[in-house]
């Protein structure tokens, strides 16, 4: 474990030394500060709004933190050549791959609670509660699904060889999971064999990103989701995660490093 | 003598990716031995096949045939590489790391104890003469420093054998004679080096013995006298005469 959490301490260390953080925690801030200081058309129940926006851009900007940090790790030491001193120490592949997902993976969760964070204090200051068990589900189910985010574009850097190519690859295939994945089965059933059987099977093995959702949970202050499903959700990510993270040690072990 | 590192009928074939393209023989049944306390040199042609030796040694590429050892653990054993230092040529570090950081990184991965490991940073830091820069991050080095760091990266964890490819490419005369101090110095401390170098006054300098391959093959083996007395010639003109480039000037 020592060496997987060596490794994962120097990819968090790049992501708080790196710009792309700051550049989008304060964008978020600014555009939300602008925002939180205007009441439109006088509406009192404008702070809804607000807190829609605000998660919308903490899951933006948590897609584009977790993608683009995880997509360029093991492309970057192949370039840099950084890979050869690294795996000529006693580490083995399987051991820098779970040091790379573990370490994009707490980045991914220190950035999910500076945001959180903020969005809590911002709409504490306008509805004068904080209910903290709901940002704590909303956050926890939205970092788990990072996990597979994360482990998805892992694999991926190890397919395809350019980061770019990787990470726009990522952003279609979880932007279209997010918005699509859910009808999927609706739209089998419009369609005739063998579409119909093939978009079944995609709509049965996608991992559903959309279930790690809860933004209206808390932009509408509904109750709590019970902590049996809860916990079922949380489970149901890491079986996709270590599907996936299993992909991408077997596809790495046998790739020549020269 | 103690047998360090063992090569035995290596053979490493390249299968291109290109329909009708021939497979390529980048080692063709390579034996080797290098035993404790020598400071081995491998020469070669570009593309005779030195890196691909040291990937195989060092796990990175699996051989078609033949099988490998470091201390007589199979290579492709991580824990074969418990005892070993490694110096790629021309390797970026990570740039937002510092030197202190980056050293702390690796001994990490060997389990050195904290203390352990701030006395080895403290006392390769001083021999590579980066102590000034110790915290600067890796991004502002020059290339020279670059490579320092490479060196005192390698020998973090104290190794029996290092492994160096080509260490002195790309470094001023200053450099290179630094390189050449610490090789002495590990010789002298009992430790094995088995390096890669085109630098054939340097060989003749540091090395007790020497191979060259050429095309994939080992051509030589021996102590540089003996590969040099015998022609009458200086270990370049040897080493031209060994590779045929002598027979394609004057057939």
């Amino acid at each position: 474990m020592k060496n997987i959490f060596a490794v994962a301490g120097v990819v968090i260390k790049e992501l708080y030394r790196r710009k792309d953080f700051y550049v989008l925690f304060i964008v978020t801030i600014v555009l939300c500060l602008v925002m939180a200081s205007v009441n439109i058309f006088n509406d009192d129940k404008i702070v809804r709004y607000l807190k829609e926006i605000c998660l919308l851009l903490v899951w933006l900007s948590s897609l584009v933190i977790a993608i683009t940090t995880t997509a360029r790790q093991i492309p970057a030491e192949r370039e840099n050549r950084t890979l050869l001193p690294l795996l000529a120490k006693p580490l083995s592949r399987t051991q820098l791959i779970l040091g790379k997902f573990f370490g994009c993976w707490f980045a991914c969760g220190l950035t999910l609670l500076c945001f959180y964070v903020f969005f809590a204090a911002l709409a504490a200051s306008r509805e004068h509660q904080l209910p903290v068990l709901d940002y704590v589900q909303a956050a926890t189910l939205h970092w788990f699904m990072l996990g597979i985010v994360v482990a998805i574009a892992l694999l991926g850097s190890l397919v395809f060889a350019a980061p770019s190519s990787n990470s726009t690859i990522c952003f279609v295939v979880v932007g279209g999971i997010m918005l699509v994945g859910r009808h999927l089965d609706q739209v089998a059933l419009t369609l005739n064999e063998p579409m119909r059987g093939i978009t079944q099977v995609i709509y049965f093995i996608i991992p559903h990103l959309e279930i790690f959702d809860v933004r209206d949970l808390i932009i509408h202050n509904w109750p709590l989701i019970h902590w049996n499903f809860f916990g079922l959700a949380l489970v149901y990510a890491l079986v996709y995660t270590t599907v996936f993270l299993t992909g991408a040690c077997l596809v790495f072990r046998r790739k020549p490093v020269n | 003598m103690a047998t360090i590192l063992k090569a035995d009928k290596l053979r490493v074939e390249y299968r291109s990716r290109e329909m009708r393209q021939a497979t390529k023989v980048a080692l063709a049944g390579l034996d080797l031995e290098v035993h404790a306390g020598e400071v081995f040199g491998f020469l070669g042609p570009n593309g005779a096949g030195k890196t691909t030796t040291m990937n195989v040694l060092l796990g990175f590429v699996q051989p078609t045939t033949g099988a490998a050892s470091l201390f007589g653990i199979d290579v492709r054993q991580p824990i074969a590489r418990q005892r070993i230092g490694y110096l790629p040529e021309l390797t970026y570090y990570y740039k937002f790391l510092t030197a202190e950081e980056l050293l702390r990184f690796y001994a990490k991965i060997f389990g050195l104890a904290r203390g352990e490991a701030d006395k080895r940073i403290d006392t390769l830091l001083k021999l590579v003469e980066l102590e000034h820069a110790r915290k600067r991050p890796i991004k502002s080095y020059s290339k020279g420093m670059q490579q320092r760091v490479g060196l005192a990266q390698a020998l973090i964890n104290n190794p029996d054998l290092l492994i160096l490819d080509e260490p002195t490419s790309g470094l001023d005369p200053l450099g290179r004679m630094k390189v050449r101090e610490i090789i002495q110095r590990l010789k002298n401390e009992g430790k094995t080096v088995f390096f890669s170098s085109h630098e054939l006054g340097e060989v003749e300098t540091v090395c007790d013995r020497i191979a060259i391959i050429h095309q994939g093959e080992l051509k030589v083996i021996g102590r540089v006298d003996e590969i040099r007395k015998p022609r009458h010639a200086n270990l370049e003109q040897a080493f031209l005469e060994i590779i045929g480039f002598q027979a394609q000037l004057n057939p």
